[in-house]
């Protein structure tokens, strides 16, 4: 009889339930919703655990209400799938111009279309890459496992506060769904932020940024100052320009407010092997097996590496400089045509570029250690 | 009394004779009739001709997108949740036609705000297209034979829908009280203005008189709601409980037999005990120090069809948590098996336990048939089938799911000697 090495009591849950908690510690306190297999169940917890939980009519309003609340210096999140997230995009992309935090979990699940709502995936990361209109991108955390459930929600919550943005949250799931058991005696703590708001006596220039590039804020309730939001091309005072010089300067700072901070929300596993020539790349769901692909093939005594994506937008260099290191590259997605490999590699691909990919199934560490293995490094 | 302008000095964007300007005119008047501060009023306005008087008004803006403009003020009004702050809005009838759900949303729910429909009876921005509420005969660039229905009456649908306060206006002259009583109402209030568009309506339309429009429309003009004072107040619990909690932890009390992890499925019936008895498994299993995963898969129809569950018991960390092959397939029902048949035919070794019932799936695992539901009934054959797997194979002791068991509240219901006799 083997004897039980840790006595740690570990709880028995769902990863909703800590990117619920994480969410709301990290200062979000909204919820709007609107029901959808599989997100169903950050729905439920939120109705227990959030200040606020509003169920929407539909995920236009969803989307629009929590743009609301963020002009009045709330903190919104919520919790969709495809489909929903398809009729949030305009909305997205208000919220994005406008700069008003926010968090969009996205739940997977398998489409085209409605598709089957019970049955996982990770097929989306190519939609919300096209999210915004322009060329933006709209900074995206993936998780890949129930430490992430915690630490990665509370860092969406956190990024959308601080760069004044919509952020998504991809999971799937098989995340949010599956029981699993969990030693959470040593959780990270989490601290809420808030939005820096403008103290200035003079004018307040709703649009006007410094240096970090991100405009302080000032909620529609202020009783000194005029506030200006506005989705439409605007100037620093929040007044609709054309294509005046200063309007689109503006608009590009957009990008450019992601991409100066984009180091300080970077964030992946790297587990390198010295002299391993071959490097597992993987994300979402796919990561787990990516990891378990890893301890199989180290058991054979063969080596590898392996990178695990929780940053997918901006896509940080490190994941190209990190990739130019290996001969041969295996990305693992569960997907039908390899979006982070196309995002990366580009649809020419690089030499020693391949990928495992799958719809409709996990896809399992042998499929990848097969492949890794495929052609003998 | 300090009587504040609402308006900067520049001059209204609208083409000449617009209706959009005696909106923005009479909107200043109510609200200096009322003696508001600019820096208590947000006005949210829509995409549209109308929409761009933003620029114009003192108060707080917000602009959005074509037709979401009541949707967003609905949350402006849910977030700032102070009923001394008037949200008003501005829509057009094309906002008020893409959007209309969220008009008779925002009336459902009697949020703070005013919404003002600048109706002017098709799409001003875009050239003069005819949008829902166009009336009967009337032409638009676009539609030079005239519309041949009715328009929306949209003060009654929002009536209906719920509002405190609903009024139609002709948009000439000074109604700015009417906007006072609509700005003073508790709840959703609206006010349809109709008006005409100088640069599309009249054109199409030449020597046409807006009175003349109403009259033929049958649209009347008046009060349809007043004084039902139906507000939102936005919930806010000061003090929710975190989800974090000792309850969820489960004590290692025993040890186990494994040296490699097992996935056990289970395929039975909705409403027999599938999910529960799954769960108790892998809690037992966590009991003995073991990690454990569990995962259902059913119909969205939860409550009829098929209902299976996938557990893994690991002495190691569990990172992959699929199990396409299971090691130990438990299948207690017509509907399981149905289900399941594809898992059985993928197993090469194993055990697949099956009720005496059915009929033997193709499978290469070793088969061993009970008859559990004839022992214990369909309701109960997944739990008793748990302990019958304990029982002889023994990953861990079953003394651990009898704890599980004695410890939810269907032990009260089933005596625990129905699962242990074998
Ligand atoms: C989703 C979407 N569809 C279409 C448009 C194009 N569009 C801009 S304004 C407008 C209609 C405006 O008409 P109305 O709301 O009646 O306002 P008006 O211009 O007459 O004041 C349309 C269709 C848009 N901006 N967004
Ligand atoms: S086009 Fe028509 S609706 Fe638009 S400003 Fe001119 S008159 Fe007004």
């Amino acid at each position: 009889m083997q004897t039980t090495k840790s006595v740690k009591p570990k709880a028995f849950i769902d990863g909703s339930r800590l990117i619920t908690e994480a969410c709301v510690l990290a200062g979000a306190d909204v919820f709007v919703g609107y029901p959808i297999t599989p997100a169903n169940s950050l729905y439920l917890y939120a109705t227990k655990r959030f200040p606020t939980m509003l169920a929407a009519p539909d995920e236009i309003t969803t989307l629009q209400w929590m743009t609301g609340f963020a002009t009045a210096g709330r903190v919104p999140v919520t919790a969709t799938s495809f489909p929903g997230y398809a009729l949030m995009v305009e909305s997205i992309n208000m919220a994005f111009m406008q700069e008003l935090p926010m968090v969009i979990i996205l739940v997977q699940r398998l489409g085209p279309a409605t598709g089957t709502a019970t049955c996982g995936a990770q097929g989306d990361l190519s939609v919300v890459n096209g999210t915004l209109s322009g060329g933006f991108t709209l900074p995206t955390f993936c998780i890949s496992n129930l430490d992430d459930c915690w630490s990665l929600s509370a860092k969406a919550v956190e990024t959308a506060v601080k760069l004044r943005t919509p952020v998504v949250l991809l999971t799937s799931k098989e995340m949010v769904m599956t029981l699993l058991s969990y030693d959470w005696s040593n959780l990270p703590e989490i601290k809420p932020t808030k939005m820096t708001e403008f103290k200035g006596e003079g004018q307040y220039f709703p649009y006007k940024a410094g240096d970090n590039l991100i405009p302080d804020f000032l909620p529609v309730t202020q009783t000194k100052h005029q506030v200006r939001v506005t989705a439409s091309t605007h100037d620093t005072k929040g007044i609709l320009q054309n294509v005046l010089p200063e309007a689109i300067e503006n608009t590009k700072r957009l990008q450019k407010k992601q991409d100066k901070h984009l180091s300080e929300f970077t964030f992946f596993d790297l587990d390198e092997q010295a002299g391993a020539e071959a490097l597992i790349l993987s994300y979402d769901i796919t990561a787990q097996a990516a990891r378990e692909a890893a301890v199989k093939i180290r058991e054979t005594g063969k080596k590898v590496s392996v990178l695990i994506a929780k940053t997918l937008l901006p896509i940080p260099m490190e994941y190209i400089e990190i990739a130019n290191r290996y001969k041969r590259v295996v990305v693992a997605e569960e997907n039908l045509t390899g979006q982070l490999r196309q995002m990366l590699f580009g649809v020419a691909g690089r030499k020693g570029v391949t990928g495992v990919n799958a719809i409709a199934k996990m896809i399992s560490p042998n499929e990848i250690v097969e492949e890794v293995l495929r052609n003998e490094y | 009394m300090n009587i504040k302008p609402f308006l900067t000095e520049a001059e209204l964007p609208f083409c000449k004779g617009c209706g959009h300007s005696s909106v923005a005119q009479n909107t200043e008047k109510a609200l200096q009739k009322m003696n508001l501060d600019p820096l208590d009023v947000i006005l949210v306005t829509d995409i549209g001709c109308h929409g761009i008087i933003d620029k114009n008004f003192l108060s707080h803006t917000v602009h959005g997108l074509h037709g979401r403009a009541v949707a967003l003020a609905g949350g402006v009004a849910a977030g700032v949740n102070n009923s001394d702050k008037k949200i008003i809005t501005f829509i057009g009838d094309g906002g008020a036609t893409i959007g209309m759900q969220h008009l008779i949303g925002a009336a459902h729910m009697g949020f703070n705000i005013t919404v003002v429909i600048h109706n002017n009876m098709l799409y001003g921005m875009t050239g003069g297209q005819p949008s829902e509420f166009t009336p009967c005969g009337f032409k638009t660039p676009t539609l030079p034979e005239g519309s041949a229905k009715a328009g929306y009456d949209i003060c009654e649908i929002i009536a209906s829908a719920g509002a405190s306060y609903v009024q139609r206006v002709a948009g000439v002259g000074d109604y700015s009280d009417s906007l006072v009583n609509a700005f003073s109402a508790k709840g959703f209030s609206l006010v349809e203005v109709m008006e005409i568009c100088p640069s599309y309506g009249v054109k199409s339309n030449p020597g046409m008189k807006l009175s003349k429009v109403i009259e033929d429309s049958g649209l009347a003009v008046k009060v349809f709601v007043d004084g039902r004072d139906k507000e939102y107040v936005t919930p806010i619990d000061s003090s929710p409980k975190s989800l974090i909690s000792d309850k969820f932890n489960v004590d290692v009390k025993y040890s186990h037999n494994l040296s490699k992890p097992v996935s056990i499925m289970m395929s039975g019936s909705a409403g027999e005990g599938v999910q529960s008895a799954a769960e108790f498994l892998a809690k037992a299993a966590m009991t003995a120090g073991l990690h454990a995963t569990k995962k259902g898969s059913y119909p969205v129809t939860v409550g009829v069809g098929f209902s299976a569950s996938e557990v893994i018991i690991s002495p190691e960390p569990i990172l992959y948590t699929g199990s396409p092959v299971p090691d130990v397939l438990i299948i207690t029902s017509v509907d399981g098996l149905n289900y399941a048949k594809a898992a059985a035919a993928r197993m090469k070794g194993g055990l697949l336990l099956v009720d005496e019932s059915l009929d033997v799936p193709q499978t290469g695992a070793k088969v061993v048939k009970f008859p559990f539901r004839e022992r214990v009934g369909a309701r109960n054959s997944a739990f008793y089938s748990i302990f019958w797997y304990l029982n002889n194979n023994n990953p861990f002791p079953i003394e651990a799911l009898k704890d599980i068991f004695m410890n939810n509240k269907i032990s009260e219901k089933v005596k625990i000697e129905t699962m242990l006799q074998f």
